[in-house]
This record gives structure tokens, C-alpha cells and sequence, in this order.
């Protein structure tokens, strides 16, 4: 058990170095550091004007060197400029070139400073992903425990009319993309012209004008039912209609096997065989897709947060690559890669957890 | 409601009345009809064995009675009745009451009839919490006795286990426990042993038939091997193509059978005295008919020697009792005319072959795999011994049988032979060239074709894609046979006359053959470069017994013509008595005895071959096996016993002076004749060893 934890973390830790080493590079080309000169400096400056910019502010030099700087893996430059300042990556307006640590990178806490949100990337991203979370969790809360009954309803008698409704239905809302479906439930539910809203009102079953708040900017301070339903159900629609179908699928199977023959011949009851007898067998399968659900819905919550304008770690995504913020992003990109491998160890572990025949190796 | 129709039932009627039951399942093309017309009784304390080959409807009947036919299934026609109440009129409620209860059912394969992420204790003690509505710490507690009860050892780490960390043995004992938790009084048991090694086998023959006897419990017993019946079963039904054609009590059926089917089925096994030069087993021809194919009147009809038209295709033909019997039945419209006792007329006596020189040989071969415990991959790394200084030689023309249970290491040689494996050390020299370090990739076209394989499962050994011509072509284009594809499209249909296929089966798909079919097809592929030497893994165990023989025959013959070396892997030995001139036995990785089929079918035995002789079941009333039933499983592989390999199950080990068995491998003694026996046991005990099976007295 050890040894494979170990190895996992070893290995995760090479993906990581890899996967931001390749997103340091894209979002680090020189066509963006341009950019990010004459955003920082004046947007009249000459090419000579930039190219010097870009030398004094530590974007010159090997593309490795920069990575290892920005990682902490190195040490940060120091320039001394023509005025005779001696500007540096770590030194900046608490402490001298003389008191400065010689290293500072994402290893060392230092994760650079957002030029979107004018303070340092970990305080931002931190603030941000504590939205998200939340977030993820009511879509959690939402999608899990009704995907899984949706599947075993319709996966316990294969064909029936139940499997059939119920696969009609996660087969269109997994079909339908989340723009989409949110258009569709805000028209729908947060509108005070169409949909239910206004009959609703009119009937006097609801006190505001709409059902549901169509903007959920107000949920960072304060969730409550009334604006953090719509973004949740937008984003648990799609999952659930794929967790469903993966669901339906491993609990036919199930159904079929001799030890389910066996049980039935037992005497044991249908609701029992479904129960105790298929329902963790069937859930294994699904345990792996829905812990593939976290990292996806870390970036699936990009179209969502924009689209309810919740400010969390997807709209920070957006913004970061609309202005280009080079740091935020890779802040954000370091975030994800994290969750992705963690999730990926977490299913791995839990799987010999469900399944008792399992070994890894 | 049970507990009322249990007082008001009478033990002198039968348990389970079956009544010209009909079963058909439907399609959306059609209705096929599974079983027709089909009657049978078992009374109180009697067991029936229900027999015949795949696809007779035999599993139906049974499935039938737990009213679980799927949703396809259903009867159209009788009744079932089971303690004087008619099954088939019950509903849901009612049948979950008899379910596991009064009638409890024992399956095939253990491991997928156990829930996999369930205790044993917890799949046990449900069925009295469902049905007596025990409470969990009671029931726990019957579960552990009941374990205790069907002789599984250490019940209390057994009931905490999940099924996978059991064996397949224990895993069927285990299945036979839940049977008996309620302690029903039908059994159904299908084709209990089939997944099982003959040792274990006969263990749990042995359970089930003492059990039967302790609690008085009445037994359907579907199996395709008549010995088994005829060790188990008081009464015997045997059905072809869905229908019961003869019935009676054990002894009348086996003695004096009154139908075509079941005489030919006797002629088609190998029962001692068959000899394959002498009496050749002789097999029935023609093929099961598909459901929906079946001919007018005697279904029968068109594979029977008796057959007269005009009067067996006339129509339907009922049972006929046989006067001065116990209930003897026949479906066979000519049945008083046939003379039962006329040999067989068409028994082609043939030529034995001559053995000729060495063409492979095999010394001190070793092959040890290395493999890693642990949940999680990690852990100590440890040495399966699979194949243990292996030596022999086999000639030209020979057939050498290698017999042993699952686990010897049987499978592990035929690996190393082909060179999908490599040897750890020693040699194996093949037409004086070594190969045990050439893997297949590296072996020139020369020695990959002359050294071929028939595999046991001719279901999944052919590409599904890919008409039969096609892949024995494509088999002739890797061994670079013939110059043009005119020529190999010849050599190909001789092929098929080889294995006594019709040319037009060339275009067939494999899925439009039956698995006798298919296998010969598999031999036709591996004799297609003109193989010297044919590794037959199983070839037959995978197939129904009237098929067994053809195939058998048709490798035997094919042997003869191309002067084969034949290395014959089985575990049935009644076959490798048969067709086998030498026989090697195996056991952990062993060799414990090698010498000619009667110097190993004869005393002096290993001690492992006369338990596995005593445990192989034999269809033939005359004979008397003595029964030695070994306790316990192989031991792991990976964890030998230090010593003898066989020691911990052997029945001799008190012979041995100074506990020589638990400290030292046993030396190989040769006896007269060339006979190597692996045993510590000294040459006058093995002499006063008495024969496993004897013949009575006529």
C-alpha cells in the first residue's frame, strides 16, 4: 500500500513538472510578453523600447531558466538598470536587494503578482478556489447521489419502462452542453417576463418576481437557495446524465451475473438482491467516473461562474487569459493539475477499497 | 402457509412431480421449443440424475423448477409439482417462499454463483434470516456450522473471507453450505464438479452423498458424465434434444438400456477395456439438430443405427414402460425388436503404429516464475517452482500423455516446449537442436510448424472474423507453404478432408460450427505445416461426449498416417487410458511417475496416481473402484511443502520410516520396465499396493 502511494506521488510529481512546464512556456511566448510590456510600460513604446522591458524584467534568457525561476528551482534574476537600481524577482517593496531570498518561486510561496487583481496570485487564487469549492460541492451533493439512483433504477430491469424514461432523460441532459441548459433553466425559472416565474408570481406562491436569482455574484458572500440554484443545477444536469448512463450500464451487467441468479434463487427479495447483492458490485465502475467528475468540474465551472457571473476559480481562468495575466494563470494551471492527480490517487486507492478482488501493481 | 402444506403432505408421494412439461423460449423470429413432453418423478430421500449432452434442455428442467427461466423463457405446456403444489401457476411471493428454502439449487461455477464483494458469512446466514427470520448473530452462528458441516477447514476464518481468497473446491463446498442452510428438500445440483479438479471432485461427491443421506434430502443431478451419475443418482434420466428418452433406476438403465441413445452414448465413452487398436471407441454420427431443426417423430432418428423410415419419422413417439422393471422407460418405437446384446458390427479394428526414434527430449527442465504479493503490488517477491527438473523423451509416433490436476505446472510445459516461454535452466532438445531459450519470435518457420498446438477451448481459439478456409490458409502462408495461392487453397481443402470436413465448410464462418466442428478445424491449423510434434492441450474436455470420441479417433488416425508425436495434456484419464502408449504424471511441478499406460494404471502406483485413479468416476456397474478421497487443496506453488511435494495429502506417508516424507525430496525409483515412480516408499510396500479398479466376477 506504501510502496504504491509512493510510487503514484512520484510519478504525480513528474506529470506536474511536465504539464506546467508546457503551460509556463505557452503562456511565457514572446508574442504575449509583448503584450505584457506594453500593458505594464506604455502602449506607445518602441520594439527596442519592449525588447529592453522585457530583458529588465526577467523575461530574457533560456525559457528553462525562467521555468526553474519561476518554480524556485533557481535563483530569481537581478538586474541593476541604467538609473542604478538593482531590480530582482524577489526583491520587491518590503525588502532590499540586500535582505531579499535568493530563491522565490511557487515552491518557496511565492507565486508571483497578479497584474488583473493588482495583489499577489496565491492570495487571489486562494479566495477564488474557496468559491469554487463550495460550488462543487452542492453540484456534488447534487449529482452523485441522483445520478447513481437514476442508474440503478434503470439498470435493475434492463428494458423495462422506468430504464427506458429515465434513459431518455440523462441521454438529453447529457446532450445538452451547459450553456445551453443554462440559457434554457434561466429563461425558464429566473425570468420575471417568460417561463414560470411570472405564473408563479402571479399566483402568489412566491413573494420576489422570480423563482430563482439568475446572477449568482451574490452567492460569494452569502449562498442561499434562492441564487445558487441555477449554477448548480446547470452543471449537475451534465453530470448527471453521464454518470447515470455509466451507472445503468455496469448495474445491467450486474444484473446478469450468476451471483445475482443465485441470490434470486436464495429467496432473497428484488429490492433485496438490488441492494445488498448488485449495488456494490455495480458501483465500481461508476466510483472511478465520478472522481474523473472533480477535476472536470473544476474547468467545466469556466462556462457557468461566466455564465452566473459567480467569481470563482473559472471566471479567475477567464479573466487571467482575457488580460493577459501570465502568473494568475499559471497559478490556475498549477491548481489543476494538483486536483487532477490528487483525484486520480484518491479513485485509485478507493477502488481497492470497493473491490475486495482487486490488486494494484 | 408453507408450514401447513409441509403437515399436510405425504412423504409416501413424490417430492417433485414433473408432468409432460413443455418449455419454449421465444424469439422475435420464432418459438424454440426447449424442452417437449418431458416427465420425471423423484421420490423422498431418492436422487435423479438428469444426463445428456449440451444443449438438451437438461439445465432448463432445472430452471424450470426454480420457475427462473429469464424473460424468454416460458412454459407452455404440464405441470411441475412440487410437494403435491403446482409450481407453475405460483406467483412471485409465493415462489420466493420455496426458493432456498424447500427447493435450493448448487451451480457449475462457484466463483461466479458467490458475490464477489460479500463475506461467505454474510451470503450464508441471509438465507435463514429470509426464511425463518433468524436473527443475524443466530444465523452467523448456523453459517459457521454449517461450514464446519460440509468439512471446510478453519470455519471461522472461512465465514470472514470473501470468495476470491477461497479455492474452487472450497468455493463449491461453500455453495453447497448455502443449499443447506435451510435445509431444503430438493436439491438441484447442475453439473456440481464440471469447473473442478477430479480429486476434488470426488470430495465433493462425497459430501453431497452423505448429505443427501443425513438430512434426507431428495437430489436432481445434472451432469454430463454418466460415472458421475451412476456414483451419485439412484435413478437416471437421459434426455436428447429436449426430450427424456430413457428412464429407470441406475443399474437397469447402465445393464440393460433400452434406447439407441443411450447405447450409443456407452459405446462413445472410454470405459476400461476400450482399447484405441483393438475396440475403438465408436462415435455417433451426424450432429445434434438445432432446436428449430428438429426431424418428424424420433429426434433420434436420423444419427440411429435401427432406424427405419416410415415408421421412427411417423410422428410423435410416447414412452413405452419396459415390463418387470422399476419404472423403466423408453422412448424408442423399435425397442422390443433390437437386440441389446449384438456387438456393435462397425468396430474398425485398426494397426497400432510402430514408435520410432527420438525427437524430443527434454532434461532437468526448470521454469520458475517470479511474482509479487501484497494489495498493492509491493511486497516480497516470491518463486512459483511451475515446472521442476522435468525429464523424458518422447519418439516419433508416441502418444505421451501428461496427466495432473489444475496447478501442476502441465499448462507451464507446453508453454516452454512452444517457446512462448523460456526455460529457467536444463535442455530440451527437439530434432537435436536446442530450443529452450528460443522464444517463438526467434524460431525459424521449420521449427515453429513442426511443433504445433491444439487448444482446449475451440470456441475462443479461432478468429471470429475470418471464414475457416481463410485461417487455415493464412496458417499455410506463415509456414511458408506452397508457392501460389492455388497451391495453398489445394493443400487447404486436403486439410479439410484430413480432419473429415466438407470441402464447402471452407467459406463457413466459425460461429455456424459446432465445437466439435470448430476443433477440428483448430487440428486441421495445427497439422497445416505437417507438425512432427502436436501438443494437445485438453483437446477434447470442452466438448460433449459423443464428439470426445470422434475427435479422439480422428486425431488418433491422423497420428498414424503422419507418424506424430502426440503430447496428450488432460486431466481425464479415462481418455488417456485410452489413446495414450506412455503416461507421465504430475503433480506441483513434479514429475511423481512416468512409465506405459499399464505400468501406470497398474500397481505399483505413486500414491498421487492411485488417488487420482481411485477419484476418476467410471460408468461401468462391473466395476469396483476403491475410493481414496484426499483431503484438503494442491498446495500453493508458490509456498511448496518442504520435502515430498505430495506429502501433505498423501494416504502412505506412516510407511515411510524417520518422517523421511516432511525433510527430503523422495529420489526417482526405477522399477522394472523403465516405470519411475518419485516415493520414499520402499519397493516391497509399493509391491503390496492392490489395484485401484477391478472388474467383479461376471
Amino acid at each position: 500500500m506504501l510502496m504504491f502511494v509512493v510510487r503514484r506521488l512520484g510519478l504525480m510529481i513528474l506529470t506536474a513538472l511536465a504539464l506546467t512546464f508546457i503551460v509556463f512556456f505557452l503562456t511565457n511566448l514572446r508574442p504575449n510578453l509583448e503584450k505584457l510590456a506594453r500593458t505594464e510600460g506604455s502602449v506607445r513604446m518602441s520594439e527596442e523600447a519592449v525588447d529592453q522591458w522585457i530583458i529588465q524584467n526577467g523575461h530574457g534568457g533560456s525559457v528553462f531558466v525562467r521555468y526553474g525561476e519561476w518554480m524556485g528551482l533557481m535563483p530569481g534574476w537581478v538586474l541593476t538598470d541604467e538609473k542604478g537600481t538593482v531590480r530582482g524577482r524577489c526583491i520587491t517593496a518590503t525588502n532590499t536587494p540586500e535582505t531579499a531570498p535568493r530563491y522565490c518561486g511557487v515552491l518557496q510561496g511565492d507565486w508571483g503578482f497578479s497584474t488583473f487583481f493588482k495583489k499577489p496570485v496565491l492570495d487571489s487564487l486562494g479566495e477564488k478556489l474557496a468559491a469554487t469549492g463550495w460550488l462543487m460541492l452542492a453540484v456534488m451533493l447534487v449529482m452523485v447521489p441522483a445520478s447513481l439512483l437514476i442508474g440503478v433504477l434503470s439498470g435493475m430491469r434492463e428494458g423495462s419502462r422506468t430504464d427506458r424514461a429515465l434513459s431518455t432523460f440523462s441521454i438529453a441532459s447529457t446532450a445538452t452542453p451547459e450553456y445551453v441548459s443554462g440559457v434554457i433553466l434561466v429563461a425558464l425559472l429566473a425570468s420575471p417576463v417568460v417561463g414560470l416565474s411570472p405564473l408563479l408570481a402571479s399566483w402568489g406562491w412566491i413573494e420576489g418576481k422570480t423563482l430563482f436569482l439568475g446572477t449568482a455574484t451574490s452567492a460569494i458572500d452569502d449562498i442561499t437557495f434562492w441564487n445558487f440554484t441555477l449554477p448548480v443545477m446547470t452543471i449537475a444536469l451534465y453530470g448527471i446524465g453521464y454518470i447515470a448512463r455509466m451507472t445503468r450500464a455496469s448495474m445491467t451487467e450486474v444484473m446478469t451475473a450468476q451471483y445475482i441468479r443465485t441470490a434470486r434463487l436464495k429467496g432473497v427479495s428484488f429490492g433485496a438482491v438490488v441492494v445488498k447483492h448488485a449495488l456494490r458490485n455495480a458501483l465500481i465502475a461508476p466510483f472511478t467516473v465520478i472522481m474523473l467528475q472533480f477535476p472536470w468540474l473544476l474547468n467545466g465551472v469556466v462556462i457557468v461562474e461566466t455564465l452566473f457571473n459567480y467569481k470563482g476559480f473559472g471566471w479567475t481562468l477567464v479573466q487571467a487569459a482575457g488580460n493577459n495575466d501570465i502568473n494568475l494563470l499559471l497559478g490556475c494551471s498549477v491548481v489543476a493539475v494538483f486536483v487532477v492527480l490528487v483525484t486520480q490517487l484518491i479513485s485509485d486507492v478507493g477502488y481497492v477499497f470497493l473491490n475486495p478482488r482487486i490488486r494494484l501493481s | 402457509m408453507t408450514t401447513s402444506a409441509d403437515t399436510a403432505w405425504d412423504p409416501s408421494k413424490p417430492i417433485l412431480e414433473i408432468d409432460h412439461l413443455s418449455i419454449s423460449f421465444f424469439t422475435r423470429l420464432r418459438e424454440i421449443p426447449a424442452v417437449m413432453d418431458f416427465s420425471c418423478k423423484v421420490m423422498a430421500g431418492e436422487a435423479m440424475g438428469l444426463v445428456g449432452e449440451s444443449g438438451c434442455g437438461k439445465s432448463t428442467v432445472a430452471l424450470a423448477v426454480m420457475r427462473d427461466l429469464g424473460k424468454n423463457g416460458r412454459i407452455v405446456g404440464g405441470t411441475i409439482k412440487f410437494k403435491g403444489r403446482d409450481l407453475t401457476h405460483m406467483g412471485e411471493e409465493e415462489l420466493r417462499h420455496i426458493r432456498g428454502s424447500e427447493i435450493a439449487m448448487i451451480y457449475q461455477e462457484p466463483m461466479a454463483s458467490l458475490n464477489p464483494a460479500m463475506k461467505i458469512g454474510a451470503q450464508l446466514a441471509e438465507v435463514p434470516m429470509i426464511h425463518q427470520g433468524m436473527s443475524r448473530a443466530d444465523a452467523w452462528a448456523l453459517a459457521r456450522q454449517i461450514v464446519a458441516d460440509v468439512r471446510l477447514p478453519d470455519p471461522d476464518r472461512i465465514i470472514n473471507a470473501y470468495p476470491h481468497q477461497l479455492s474452487g473446491g472450497q468455493q463449491q463446498r461453500i455453495v453447497i453450505a448455502m443449499a443447506l442452510m435451510s435445509k431444503p428438500a430438493l436439491l438441484i445440483l447442475d453439473e456440481p464438479t464440471t469447473a473442478l479438479d477430479v480429486t476434488v471432485e470426488a470430495g465433493i461427491v462425497d459430501l453431497v452423498k452423505d448429505l443427501g443421506k443425513k438430512y434426507g434430502t431428495s437430489m436432481l443431478f445434472i451432469s454430463h458424465n454418466l460415472g458421475l451419475v451412476m456414483d451419485v443418482c439412484n435413478r437416471i434420466c437421459v434426455m436428447y434434444s429436449g426430450e427424456a428418452v430413457e428412464t429407470g433406476a441406475v443399474t437397469e438403465v447402465f445393464e440393460e438400456m433400452r434406447h439407441p441413445y443411450t447405447q450409443a452414448l456407452f459405446r462413445s465413452i472410454p470405459l476400461p477395456g476400450a482399447d484405441k487398436n483393438a475396440r475403438p471407441l465408436i462415435s455417433i454420427p451426424g450432429n445434434f439438430p438445432l432446436p428449430h431443426e428438429r426431424p418428424k417423430g424420433c429426434n433420434f432418428g436420423p444419427r440411429c443405427d435401427y432406424f427405419q423410415s416410415g415408421r421412427c419419422d411417423a410422428g410423435e413417439i410416447p414412452m413405452f414402460p419396459v415390463p418387470n422393471s422399476d419404472r423403466h422407460e423408453t422412448r424408442c418405437a423399435k425397442w422390443q425388436e433390437i437386440d441389446w446384446l449384438a456387438e456393435p458390427a462397425k468396430r474398425a479394428v485398426k494397426q497400432k503404429a510402430p514408435i520410432g526414434k527420438v525427437v524430443l527430449k527434454m532434461e532437468d527442465l526448470k521454469k520458475y516464475y517470479s511474482v509479487s504479493s501484497g494489495a498493492f503490488g509491493g511486497g516480497l517477491k516470491k518463486v512459483v517452482k511451475a515446472n521442476e527438473t522435468l525429464s523424458f523423451e518422447a519418439r516419433e509416433g508416441e502418444t505421451l500423455a501428461i496427466v495432473g490436476e489444475s496447478g501442476c505446472g502441465k499448462s507451464t510445459f507446453a508453454k516452454v516446449l512452444m517457446g512462448l516461454e523460456t526455460a529457467t535452466s536444463g535442455s530440451i532438445l527437439l530434432f537435436d537442436e536446442n530450443v529452450q531459450s528460443t522464444p517463438i519470435q526467434q524460431r525459424n518457420t521449420d521449427t515453429v510448424s513442426s511443433v504445433q498446438m491444439v487448444f482446449q477451448n475451440p470456441f475462443d481459439t479461432l478468429n471470429p472474423s475470418m471464414t475457416v478456409g481463410r485461417q487455415i490458409i493464412r496458417a499455410l502462408e506463415i509456414f511458408k507453404h506452397g508457392s501460389s495461392d492455388e497451391d495453398r487453397n489445394r493443400r487447404m481443402l486436403e486439410l479439410l478432408d484430413l480432419v473429415k470436413l466438407p470441402r464447402a465448410f471452407a467459406d463457413r464462418m466459425p460461429r455456424q460450427l459446432s465445437g466439435g466442428q470448430k476443433q477440428r478445424v483448430g487440428i486441421a491449423r495445427a497439422f497445416a505445416g505437417g507438425a512432427k510434434v502436436v501438443v494437445a492441450d485438453e483437446p477434447v474436455s470442452a466438448l460433449d461426449v459423443s464428439v470426445q470420441a470422434a475427435v479422439t479417433d480422428l486425431l488418433m488416425d491422423i497420428q498414424r498416417e503422419n507418424r506424430t508425436t502426440l503430447l496428450f495434456i488432460s486431466h481425464d484419464l479415462s481418455i488417456v487410458r485410452y489413446l495414450s502408449d506412455r503416461v507421465m504424471v504430475m503433480y506441483l511441478g513434479h514429475v511423481v511417475e512416468m512409465g506405459t499406460t499399464d505400468q501406470v494404471f497398474q500397481p505399483p502406483y505413486h500414491p498421487y496416481t492411485e488417488a487420482l485413479l481411485s477419484a476418476v468416476p467410471i460408468a461401468d456397474t462391473k466395476v469396483i473402484r476403491k475410493r481414496i478421497v484426499l483431503e484438503g487443496d494442491i498446495p500453493s506453488a508458490m509456498n511448496p511443502p518442504p520435502g515430498c511435494p505430495f506429502q501433505t495429502r498423501c494416504r502412505w506417508k506412516s510407511q515411510v520410516p524417520g518422517g523421511l516424507c516432511d525433510r527430503e525430496m523422495p529420489p526417482v525409483q526405477v522399477l522394472e520396465g523403465g516405470h519411475n515412480i518419485k516415493c520414499h516408499l520402499s519397493t516391497e510396500i509399493l509391491q503390496t499396493m492392490e489395484p485401484v479398479i477391478k472388474m467383479a466376477a461376471e
